[in-house]
């Protein structure tokens, strides 16, 4: 019998493919930036679980709560419950939750997850080139606040307080949409 | 393996089936597969998870592979090839799995 015992080289694999750092980092939720600071929210086109393709840009004077999550992910579910009651309380007001799954098992792994917990928001999948649109996604949950004009108000990368999203759609909710800014969005790839 | 203070990865048998397993896998050859022993995971609650604690595995740890010596082998210096599986995570949020393939220069006698 050959003993081999693996504790070696992966360890730093491991630990930098994660892309961690030593010491555990909360983010804070960025508060909304200013308008003329915010970008274009960069537009795609997902399908969703029936299989329709959606496009960011069909949401244009919307605002919109985007969370990319996946099933794998434990933080991610403490905000779902929240993005459920954002979804309930201001969907009439202009305002709509999209939530993309990142999951590499497909909707084989999100639809009865969504099923189970009575998602109420519409879900995408997302991919590597969406990820790729939106800086890596090198962490889950990562969740943008998109103003009614498709510029990126607000990123919250890592679990957040439910305060700060709340804050930030009444505050894009009460600010009407720049009529001298045309509401496009960049073009998807 | 070495994890960072606050990290941790699910352990290969997660208590929910949707968490992802750490998972250690060999190719057949050169040398046949006989056991992978993981350590002992621990179950720890997290923000995300106070009321369902998670079977994680963190800090240093070892995963212990044994192999047998096929009949047919051929002497001298061979290369084992495995892959782990992982997906870590912090107590406010996770990173995408990753796979890390493992070369292991072995000597057969």
């Amino acid at each position: 019998m050959y003993v081999v015992r693996v504790s070696l080289a992966v360890a730093g694999l491991l630990f930098l493919s994660a892309g961690c750092s030593s010491t555990p980092k909360t983010v804070r939720a960025a508060s909304l930036k200013p308008s003329k600071e915010r970008k274009k929210a960069p537009d795609f086109a997902l399908k969703d679980a029936n299989g329709q393709t959606v496009h960011l840009s069909d949401y244009r004077g919307k605002v919109v709560l985007l969370d990319f999550w996946a099933t794998w992910c434990g933080p991610c579910k403490i905000e779902i419950p929240w993005f459920q009651e954002f979804e309930r309380q201001n969907k009439d007001k202009g305002f709509a939750v999209i939530g993309v799954a990142m999951d590499e098992d497909g909707w084989e792994a999100v639809k009865p997850f969504a099923q189970q917990r009575g998602i109420n928001y519409r879900l995408l999948l997302g991919n590597d080139s969406v990820a790729e649109l939106y800086g890596g996604l090198e962490a889950l949950p990562t969740t943008l606040l998109i103003d009614r004009d498709g510029n990126i108000a607000a990123v919250h990368v890592g679990l957040s307080g439910k305060s700060e999203f709340e804050d930030g759609i009444q505050e894009l909710l009460r600010a009407s949409s720049n009529p001298s800014i045309p509401a496009m969005f960049v073009s998807a790839k | 393996m070495t994890l960072g203070a606050g990290y941790h990865v699910n352990s290969n048998a997660p208590h929910e089936a949707y968490l992802i397993p750490l998972k250690l896998t060999w190719t057949a050859a050169p040398l046949e597969v006989a056991t992978v022993t993981y350590p002992k995971a621990t179950d720890e609650k997290y923000q995300f998870s106070p009321d369902q604690p998670l079977s994680v595995f963190t800090g240093n740890f070892d995963i212990a592979t044994k192999f047998k010596v096929p009949a047919d082998a051929s002497v001298g210096l061979a290369i084992l090839a495995g892959k782990l599986k992982y997906q870590a995570c912090n107590s406010t949020m996770c990173f995408p799995p990753k796979t890390v393939e493992i070369k292991l220069p072995v000597e057969i006698q």
